[in-house]
């Protein structure tokens, strides 16, 4: 059978939604059901890639389906923010199946099935969110994404967990109904129309304060850009098991609502027509206090995975920030901070989920010296923590480049010192953990005596205890890939500049 | 012969329940009245499907009974606005009634039951009955059929739980109380024009908005049919009621009784009374924006606070008749397509949710919301549908409820009404709160020890994924439903009362 772009779409989207349904079959048994896992992921990358080299050969792929309200349809098109996203999201779904497999059978987790199911629900779901051709398609499956993430973040059924579940489907159901809902009716209302136009659909629509209104619906809407104050369910969300809080929470579902954030800016406004009006001004203000206030919480933060939330909620600032200079430079930064986030925080969190699965300890100060017992988990840390600093040779250098250097262009330079603060304050809070790792005293080592010549900081390969290699693997491979994206940036920002026009 | 059916489809839909409900009565086996209603409301089904693609393609309908011309003799009238609530009323009446043979032999003594398929089949028949009819008397004459039935139907809910009388008594206080009402006023009406017909009236009130009698009128015939409705505040007969009836009868009239209601309303202050009447428009603007609101949002708040589920989801409906009100409100098209929308799609939901909670209540004989505990995993089919309802009366893309949200607050935009959209949606994060108490219970927590509870049958299952697949299939393929519903507020607010074809007579 012959490959189309309409087939390829479609299967983009069923790759996922069969495989839940396969993975739900065999539930029963494990074996078959992470064989499941694993072939649907790198079958649906496979696709992605299919549709990432018809783009590159000049193709066009758009699929109608049909249509939801008249004149509305439910419609994708392949355009290059979204191949991005779905090449960062299937790619990396297949790492985090090899990752989640040990980490829950290390664990020995209740209702796995469950969890894989709704997995592969989330994924279909982004999927559909990348190659949205309108912004109903797009809110229909950012929904979907919300309620298939729900049991995952309450997977523990504890009283934590059924509250931090609250919290999050409270928080990203209240700002998507009542704002992002608003906005869409509102858009449709003034422009006819809903689809993805280079350049905006909205321009000569609307003017005056009005845009400014619309646009804050939009942005406060998107509650996955986790803009303050409607942060907290990301935090909340990390009760879920770490493979969820790697992929979903630093990958799929954050990068879906700055994804959204920069679909909206691009082709629902239109970046010059932002400009013009000056809609996005406060914007830039209310980004750069999300960055910096989360940095310093996530100082504050001794429990592992809590500080990387807080991270992230500033890592996604960055992406808002580019939106909000309105300048194509910003919007570079923006797609490049969300491949080089993506990379270097996943690794974060599967080292995090590696050291809880080797040792079961969670909060930072409780890790003292386990670096030397476990170096390759604490050196893909390293790597990680460099890429969200922003220091070369890592992706995390790039985003952060081309941030500053539209921040220059529109002679915003408060946010050049925004930009370089945030980036001390993620020294301040991802280096300790590697230099306590591996310079202190492990906690029971204090006490006893050491032998003479004792060299405390040495890493002695009999007392290694690594946690299993599905789980070690996976982080040193995302390390790795976030060096590499630095060298591929070039490539990243040429095949984006069609859509900045630049 | 198919000719002849098709030329006498508008009364064969309120005939043939109508007299197939004394052979129930009179050949009393279970057994047989079950058949001889499933047969009926399939064949209603049928029908009422057959009239609407038959409105939608070549206009409106006049139906003139035993071939007297109107307007002294009765019209049954269809445009697009009756034929839906006909689909409605026949649709959720077969799906119920396929329900009805495992549920109300749970439910009713084997006596009891033949007595039971008479009551609902006259009830359909007099929903039918009210849909269809084009005469002002002849709609309360109906109105009463369906209304004494169906306080015989809640009345059996006994059997289980004796509450169940006295709420059908309330409910028989209030709905006479709306009953006589409706014909104080449509006496008034009698009394200056002279005639009964819905469209001759319409012609001869607009010389005579200006007496006191026609705004009297109005009003008597509005707070007639609000009670029926079940309009803020006149709904206090309906929490009991849905609570303590059987479940089938919970689930029929939760989607076709206040939905019928809802029509007659709107046939009244559209075709009757034309929309520039002013005192209408001041009615709409100062009671009817209102109450629209407060229902929305005063009922939802009462809904969370509820430890019986079926209690939770009566009070959810009278907040959803609120969004039917906000959309009679807006006073145009798009508010009006909304409230037609909303009648359709709510009966979906509502009917679906009433019909899961049915299984439930099947399986572990309790609709308090205890009862709910581990089902989840107990009950996965029956809580999925419950699910996939409730997302729906959230109003969450790819369900129906969405539909009629978009069309509301689209609405609200035209009018330049923006804080009322911002309630609009603000409204329907409460019934995130009420839908996920229950989902929370379901899924999160542990199921009480030593009890066994199985999946509900598939007797029961598949009618009840009927309606909740119905509520998918509809909100991602919503463009049939809005143009139908486009096409009845069009002629509602177009075309009140014009001069239509006769069809052709026998």
């Amino acid at each position: 059978m012959m490959m189309t772009p309409e087939l390829a779409l479609i299967l983009s989207l069923a790759i996922p939604a069969i495989g839940a349904l396969g993975i739900a079959v065999t539930g029963a048994r494990p074996n078959l059901r992470e064989a499941v896992t694993l072939l649907t992921a790198g079958a649906l990358f496979a696709v992605v890639l299919w549709l990432l080299q018809h783009h590159l050969e000049g193709g066009v792929a758009t699929l109608t389906v049909l249509n939801l309200l008249p004149n509305l349809p439910i419609a994708f098109t392949v355009e290059p923010l979204g191949l991005v996203f779905a090449l960062v999201a299937s790619g990396l779904w297949i790492v985090t199946s090899v990752y989640s497999i040990g980490y829950m059978r290390g664990n020995d987790e209740a209702n796995q099935t469950r969890f894989y199911v709704c997995f592969a629900i989330a994924l279909a779901s982004a999927v559909g969110i990348a190659f949205a051709g309108n912004m109903l398609t797009l809110f229909l499956f950012y929904e979907i994404l919300t309620i298939s993430t729900y049991p995952l973040v309450a997977h523990k059924e504890t009283p934590e967990a059924k509250a931090g579940a609250r919290i999050y489907l409270g928080i990203l159901l209240t700002t998507s109904i009542l704002f992002l809902l608003t906005a869409l009716i509102w858009t449709w209302f003034e422009a006819g129309t809903l689809n993805f136009r280079l350049g905006g659909i909205l321009a000569g629509q609307i003017e005056g304060p009005a845009v400014a209104i619309l646009f804050a619906l939009y942005m406060f809407g998107i509650g996955k850009a986790a803009l303050l104050p409607f942060h907290g369910w990301l935090p909340a969300a990390m009760v879920a098991p770490t493979p969820v809080s790697a992929l979903l929470h630093a990958v799929a579902v954050v990068k879906a609502g700055v994804f959204t954030v920069l679909k909206v800016a691009v082709y629902i406004f239109g970046v010059d027509f932002l400009a013009e009006s000056g809609a996005a001004d406060w914007l830039l203000w209310v980004a750069a206090f999300t960055l910096i206030a989360t940095s310093v919480i996530a100082v504050t933060k001794d429990n592992l995975k809590a500080r990387l939330a807080y991270s992230t909620v500033s890592q996604l600032a960055y992406v808002t920030l580019g939106v909000g200079l309105a300048t194509s430079m910003g919007i570079v930064g923006g797609t490049m901070q969300i491949v080089a986030h993506a990379l270097g925080k996943i690794t974060l969190f599967m080292c995090a989920g590696a050291i809880y699965v080797a040792t079961h300890k969670t909060e930072i100060s409780q890790m003292r010296g386990l670096g030397r017992l476990m170096p390759f988990t604490f050196g893909a840390f390293l790597l990680g923590s460099f890429s969200i600093i922003g220091l070369p040779p890592t992706g995390g250098a790039w985003s952060k480049w081309y941030l500053v250097m539209g921040a220059a262009d529109t002679s915003q330079l408060v946010m050049i010192g925004v930009l370089m603060g945030s980036s001390l304050l993620a020294i301040a809070y991802l280096i300790p953990v590697v230099a306590r790792g591996f310079f202190l005293p492990l906690s029971d080592q204090e006490d006893r005596p050491q032998p003479p010549g004792y060299e405390i900081s040495t890493i002695r390969w009999s007392e290694m205890r690594e946690a299993p290699i599905w789980c070690v693997v996976p982080p040193c491979l995302t390390a790795v890939l976030s060096v590499l994206v630095y060298f591929a940036a070039p490539t990243i920002a040429a095949f984006i500049s069609p859509i900045v026009g630049q | 012969m198919i000719a002849a059916l098709k030329a006498h489809l508008p009364i064969l839909l309120v005939a043939v329940p109508l007299f197939a409900a004394p052979l129930c009565a009179l050949f009393r086996h279970p057994l047989f009245a079950w058949t001889v209603s499933m047969l009926v409301t399939a064949a209603a089904f049928a029908g009422s499907l057959c009239l609407l693609a038959m409105v939608m393609a070549g206009g409106p309908l006049s139906y003139y009974l035993g071939g007297w011309a109107p307007p002294w003799g009765i019209e049954f009238r269809l445009d697009a606005v009756n034929a839906i609530i006909l689909v409605i009323v026949a649709g959720v009446g077969a799906v119920t009634m396929a329900y009805a043979r495992a549920s109300v032999g749970q439910e009713i003594s084997r006596a009891a039951q033949p007595l039971f398929y008479t009551a609902m089949l006259l009830c359909l028949a007099g929903l039918m009955g009210v849909a269809a009819t084009g005469d002002a008397f002849n709609l309360f004459v109906f109105l009463e059929i369906s209304s004494l039935s169906s306080y015989v139907i809640i009345a059996m809910g006994a059997e289980r739980d004796k509450r169940a009388l006295t709420s059908a008594y309330t409910y028989l206080m209030m709905g006479t109380i709306g009953a006589t009402f409706y014909v104080i006023g449509i006496g008034l009406i009698y009394t200056v024009t002279g005639t009964l017909n819905m469209a001759d009236m319409a012609a001869r009130i607009g010389e005579l908005e200006q007496t006191r009698t026609i705004p009297v009128a109005f009003a008597f015939i509005l707070v007639g049919l609000a009670l029926k409705l079940a309009m803020y505040p006149l709904h206090l007969w309906l929490p009991n009621a849905y609570t303590y009836a059987p479940t089938v009868v919970t689930a029929f009239l939760a989607a076709t009784s206040t939905k019928v209601a809802g029509y007659a309303s709107l046939r009244f202050i559209y075709t009757v009374f034309a929309a520039d009447f002013a005192f209408e428009e001041r009615t709409l603007l100062f009671l009817f924006l209102p109450l629209g609101l407060v229902a929305m949002f005063a009922s939802s708040a009462v809904a969370i606070f509820q430890s019986d589920v079926k209690r939770l989801l009566a009070y959810s409906s009278i907040a959803q008749v609120g969004y039917m009100v906000l959309g009679v409100s807006y006073g145009n098209v798009t508010g009006l397509s909304a409230t037609i929308l909303h009648l359709f799609n709510h009966a979906l939901m509502k009917g679906g949710l009433f019909l899961a909670v049915g299984c439930v209540i099947f399986r572990t004989g309790s609709h308090s919301i205890d009862a709910f505990r581990g089902l989840g995993r107990q009950m996965p089919w029956t809580m999925a549908a419950f699910v996939i309802g409730g997302l729906a009366l959230i109003g969450l893309p790819a369900t129906v409820g969405f539909v009629s949200k978009w069309y509301l607050v689209l609405g609200a935009f035209e009018r330049g009404w923006w804080p009322v959209a911002l309630l609009i949606v603000a409204s329907s994060l409460l019934a995130v709160i009420y839908i996920w108490r229950v989902v929370e219970i379901a899924y999160l927590q542990p199921a009480p020890a030593g009890v066994a509870v199985k999946e509900a049958p598939l007797s029961l299952l598949l009618p009840c994924w009927v309606l909740i697949l119905a509520c998918v299939v509809f909100g991602v393929y919503a463009d049939p439903t809005v143009t139908i519903a486009e096409t009845a507020a069009q002629s509602l607010f177009f075309d009140p009362g014009a001069g239509l074809p006769p069809m052709d007579g026998p």
